[in-house]
């Protein structure tokens, strides 16, 4: 079914785009120097997919080379480099700035009826720390490039001859942009919602992200602390991780989980925010528990900062730590239980449609179900001893960030692409592409964890021939997913340049950010906007705003 | 159906007492995950059929949860988690309690081999023997940087890190040769640091450990490094001998009991120490490591912190040594007071 849902009452199609943030200055410098968060969060948006891009071609080659159990086509060194490249753009260039950076930009103020964000000049200069972090790292790697992992482990990292300052640098850089992206949603969430919009009626994505914002501004600056100690042990030498000079290695570990566990939550909760709006505006129903999925965010943003030991179960930390970073990480996965529950819960009663962005939901619940439960299932610390650091490990956190998150990331892409652009893409095609993706992350991640189950460690140049048949399975799903990821860009492509323009609110939802115009206008509203209403209350139908352009649209309720 | 399980999940031969456990919670945990997300995507299922979109504009009454339905969502899953934990752990802490008596081995992890030396006598790089149905303790350290030694067929991990001792026990419970992996990554050479573990009959094993002492021809295979010293011992503890001397270790401690600069070493191993920090430690294997590598860290109570660092001057191969000859220090005696504290006060102190 390609064409939308018409809400009962829609402006005429195209004829709104008169005075959209697109059109408003169309010139190179009107977007370098735009403070319009629209603006910021397309360019975030821009540079992240070429960041997908770039860590999704280093994967391939990864794959292309597990084919052969023994040395083929690159050497180790090549090889070890690729996956640190892979996790280093895929962890700290694309994930972590994703949804927040990109979506979050551009939806947080429209959702909150605020016409920008807090501080639109530190929005714009987000953008920039990124472009110059991220820069820097990718110029390190053309110059000798890191090959340590994205985990960085002393002594390795700081022992390696391989120049490692460029990227540790440039990941250092792009935490203040994570920083300053934290603070401004905290501050424009706090002080910029509108008059009638308070706490209890912000759509789930705002509270998503919210709860992201205060990981960003409490984590990171641990990840800057240990990027420079890592940096300046290895330029010169001070011993902080040497135990030869009283240094400790598991200081360097603990300290890089105690960011990067909360970190596994800045990517994973914008993405449950993306889904708790999505699913109620495919279902046209409001939030099974609205409360507690909102909470579970803040309680993910808590607990998650008490379960970073379960990455260091076989490092040598003591039999005691090691069991209460196990019930910690029980505790962390119940939240995710209840926003499970409470998605499933909202399909009871509600009227189902099944567009592209609805066919990713799906995808999402399942790889977060089986992320989720294999992590509870690594977190039994006697499990772990035989998992640790074994391809089982692998696909955990690639069910988790690429299955999940992706997922999440692609449901936003689909779902508010009319928002963004005011163009329509193929719905058959997007759902052929979803159906690809799904089947191609399958065989590529399921023949992983029983290559783990078989003890097949990671981050394996070479391998004993046995592991070979599963590897072969593994790269062959792969290229499934690869091609489905082309097929998104070419209708995508096609849509942005000869898209059938959108009505203003084509999945006829309730979301806040659907009562202007789709694009919106520079300034977001041509009135004040006025929330009469739940953003997840489907009992009526949508409204939709006056547009200036169109004073004949009266307020739009014509039932 | 263990067996049908373990060859559906694709694990390796079950060939130690703790791959039993593991397994058997494995199957626990996956069968339980299977049904229960069955079960929820089937209610999704049933939804998307029962409640799909009929016309456009169709509305939708509004359902709130209910405290029951969250508790439910909460406590059930929260009960399983728990029990798995429980499970675990108490498996884990079999796994991290090797049982008195257990025969000992020191492992060595370096870029990019590994290397297992017995008290008694041999030692050897990439195979390790073991009889069967015996407690087996591993002590390990490492070299240059972090490893990870993993045997798959025994489920067991633990990591290999520089400057301390970590130890991991473990019984074979099949004969065979199995792997030895390295988990953590270390380099270029981190995917070929591979060795094998040889489980043999009990008494096998002890005619193979017999021909050993004997002084047969031992193969030696891996270069020798930088920091190993050409001298072959017959045993660890010998070898621990002679470097306590010439590395001047009796200038300041005793082998008799009696009082010097130093701590005794006679019946130091296993002693109950009390720091000058008040706290109370065990002297095992990691303390007297550690001991040597940074005196200053942990002083038993009354003496001075005069003793020089030995890190970079002794080889790991040489600590272990250096500590089997301590540990080999037993007299008759079975009480187990704390030192005494030193003879005299040495003249560099303030």
């Amino acid at each position: 079914m390609s064409q939308p849902a018409p809400s009962s009452a829609q402006h005429p199609s195209g004829a709104h785009h008169a005075d959209s943030y697109l059109t408003d200055g169309t010139t190179v410098m009107s977007w370098l120097n735009t403070r319009d968060h629209k603006r910021v969060g397309v360019m975030f948006l821009i540079c992240v997919i070429a960041m997908l891009f770039m860590g999704g071609v280093f994967a391939m080659l990864i794959r292309l080379k597990l084919l052969f159990p023994g040395a083929a086509f690159i050497d180790a060194l090549t090889y070890n480099r690729l996956f640190t490249l892979h996790g280093v753009v895929m962890v700290f260039f694309f994930l972590i700035p994703a949804i927040p950076s990109a979506f979050g930009n551009f939806l947080v103020p429209l959702m909150i009826g605020a016409r920008d964000v807090a501080f639109p000049r530190l929005n714009l200069l987000s953008l920039y720390i990124y472009l110059a972090g991220a820069g820097l790292a990718l110029w390190g790697m053309i110059h000798g490039a890191a090959d340590t992992g994205w985990t960085f482990y002393a002594p390795y990292s700081t022992t390696s001859p391989e120049k490692l300052f460029p990227v540790l640098l440039g990941v250092f850089i792009v935490g203040f942009s994570s920083i300053v992206t934290g603070i401004n949603f905290i501050v424009t969430i706090h002080t910029m919602r509108a008059p009638g919009l308070t706490w209890w009626k912000m759509p789930l994505f705002v509270w998503g992200i919210y709860g992201t914002s205060i990981i960003q501004v409490l984590a990171t600056p641990v990840l800057g602390i240990l990027l420079l100690s890592i940096a300046v042990e290895h330029a010169l030498g001070w011993g902080l991780f040497d135990p030869a000079r009283g240094g400790d290695p598991l200081l360097m570990q603990h300290l890089f989980w105690f960011y990067s566990h909360p970190a596994v939550y800045i990517m994973i909760l914008p993405g449950m925010g993306v889904i708790s709006e999505t699913v109620c505006a495919s279902a046209h129903k409001n939030p099974f528990g609205y409360r507690a999925i909102a909470y579970s965010s803040i309680g993910i943003a808590f607990v998650g900062f008490f379960t970073w030991g379960h990455h260091m179960f076989v490092a040598g930390q003591s039999t005691f730590s090691n069991g209460l970073f196990a019930v910690l990480s029980m505790f962390v996965g119940i939240f995710t239980a209840i926003k499970t529950f409470n998605w499933v819960g909202t399909l009871y009663k509600g009227a189902i449609a099944f567009k592209t962005f609805f066919a990713y939901i799906c995808g999402f619940l399942y790889f977060l179900v089986f992320g989720g439960m294999t992590g509870i299932a690594l977190a039994t610390v006697s499990l772990d001893v035989h998992w640790h650091d074994t391809y089982f490990v692998v696909a955990h956190f690639h069910f988790i960030m690429v299955g999940a998150a992706l997922m999440a990331f692609l449901a936003a892409l689909h779902y508010w692409w009319p928002k963004m652009f005011g163009s329509r893409y193929h719905e058959g095609w997007g759902l052929v592409a979803a159906v690809l993706i799904m089947l191609g992350f399958n065989a590529t991640f399921i023949p992983q964890f029983l290559l783990g189950n078989n003890g097949m460690p990671r981050r394996y140049y070479t391998y004993p021939e046995h592991f070979r048949a599963l590897n072969v399975a593994s790269t062959a799903g792969a290229s499934l997913l690869a091609f489905g990821f082309i097929i998104i860009a070419v209708y995508l492509a096609v849509a942005l340049r000869y898209g059938r323009r959108t009505e203003q609110n084509p999945w006829g939802s309730k979301g806040f950010e659907w009562l202007t115009d789709s694009p919106p206008p520079t300034h977001n509203f041509h009135e004040d906007p006025q929330y009469p209403e739940d953003p997840h209350d489907y009992r009526t139908p949508p409204l939709t705003q006056p547009s200036a352009a169109h004073p004949e649209v009266e307020v739009g309720h014509a039932v | 159906m263990n067996e049908f399980l373990r060859r559906m999940l694709f694990l390796p031969p079950q060939a130690s007492s703790y791959a039993t456990l593991v397994d058997h919670l494995h199957f626990f945990v996956i069968l339980t995950t299977l049904v229960m997300s069955t079960a929820v995507g089937m209610t999704a299922i049933f939804f998307f059929v029962r409640y799909r979109r009929r016309h456009e504009g169709q509305r939708t009454p509004h359902v709130e949860t209910s405290k029951v339905a969250e508790a439910l969502f909460i406590f059930v899953p929260l009960a399983f988690f728990l029990l798995w934990f429980a499970i675990g752990f108490r498996d884990y802490v079999y796994l991290s309690t090797p049982p008195p008596g257990s025969m000992d081995v020191y492992v060595m992890g370096k870029q990019w081999m590994w290397k297992f030396a017995y008290p008694e006598g041999p030692s050897s790089a990439g195979v390790l023997r073991v009889p069967m149905g015996r407690p087996v303790r591993l002590l390990m350290t490492s070299r240059d940087v972090i490893h990870s030694f993993y045997v798959p067929a025994f489920r067991l991990k633990k990591d290999v890190l520089p400057g301390r001792y970590t130890e991991i026990w473990f019984e074979a419970t099949k004969e065979g040769r199995y792997e030895v992996l390295c988990a953590e990554y270390c380099g270029a050479g981190h995917s070929v640091m591979r060795a094998e573990v040889v489980v043999m009959r009990p008494a096998e094993f002890d005619e193979w450990m017999r021909d050993q002492k004997r002084g047969l021809p031992v193969v030696q295979d891996g270069e020798p490094t930088r920091l190993e010293r050409p001298q072959v011992y017959s045993n660890m503890v010998s070898q621990g001998r002679v470097l306590s001397a010439s590395q001047g270790c009796f200038k300041c401690h005793t082998i008799d009991g009696a009082q010097h600069v130093g701590p005794t070493w006679l019946d130091l191993y296993g002693k109950r120490e009390r720091l000058a920090s008040g706290q109370e430690i065990l002297a095992d294997e990691a303390y007297l490591t550690e001991s040597m590598m940074d005196p200053g860290a942990k002083m038993v109570a009354g003496y001075q912190n005069v003793m020089p660092s030995y890190q970079g001057r002794l080889a790991a191969p040489e600590v272990a040594a250096i500590v089997e000859y301590i540990k080999s220090l037993r007299s008759e005696s079975v009480a187990n007071a704390p030192s005494k504290g030193p003879l005299y006060e040495p003249a560099r102190t303030q």
